[in-house]
């Protein structure tokens, strides 16, 4: 999984069924310190997170079946948690 | 998933089984500010109405396929959604 910072979201009218009622964001891989690493990408969020917010994002497709518990289902990326405190020395 | 850029339409009349009627767009990755990134590639269009210049978000790897009607496809890049708004 990586940890990201929450840094917008996107909406969209014509999607995927898959996508409709979900939440779409875009994150921002960040290091332990919080700083920028690599490109954005979006994440369906599963736990109310919001701009700023440093989060946890699984990037496996299987695991997203199996937390939404739906067959053959095209998403890949989810935000799992929302990230209290990073401690690292 | 990630957001793209729709540069152009890509044809191929012979190609794998489960492929046939799947269109497909040729496609430039962008970030959240819409700058390029990395190399334009060619997705499906599960949405089937996307089209040059539309901004899209698209699902890369196995999901890519079960984003089809037919969900058992050699394919790695899917377009399933047309972007309206972004906000950063």
């Amino acid at each position: 999984m990586k940890l990201c910072r929450v840094t917008g979201n996107v909406v969209a009218t014509v999607k995927h069924p898959a996508y409709r009622g979900h939440k779409l964001m875009i994150v921002q891989p960040v290091d332990e310190a919080g700083a920028d690493v690599g490109t954005t990408f979006l994440a369906v969020d599963l736990v109310q997170a919001g701009p700023g917010d440093t989060v946890l994002v699984m990037q496996e497709g299987n695991g997203v079946r199996q937390i939404l518990r739906v067959d053959k289902l095209p998403i890949r990326s989810v935000i799992v948690g929302v990230v209290d405190a990073v401690s690292a020395s | 998933m990630y957001l793209g850029r729709v540069l152009g339409t890509v044809v191929a009349s012979r190609k794998a089984e489960g492929l046939v009627g799947v269109p497909f767009l040729f496609v430039q990755p962008v970030d959240a500010k819409l700058a390029a990134v990395g190399e334009p590639q060619v997705a499906a269009d599960a949405t089937r109405t996307a089209g040059p210049a539309d901004l899209v978000y698209l699902v890369g790897a196995r999901e890519a396929s079960l984003a089809l009607d037919e969900t058992f496809v050699p394919v790695d890049a899917a377009i399933v959604g047309i972007v309206d708004q972004v906000s950063t």
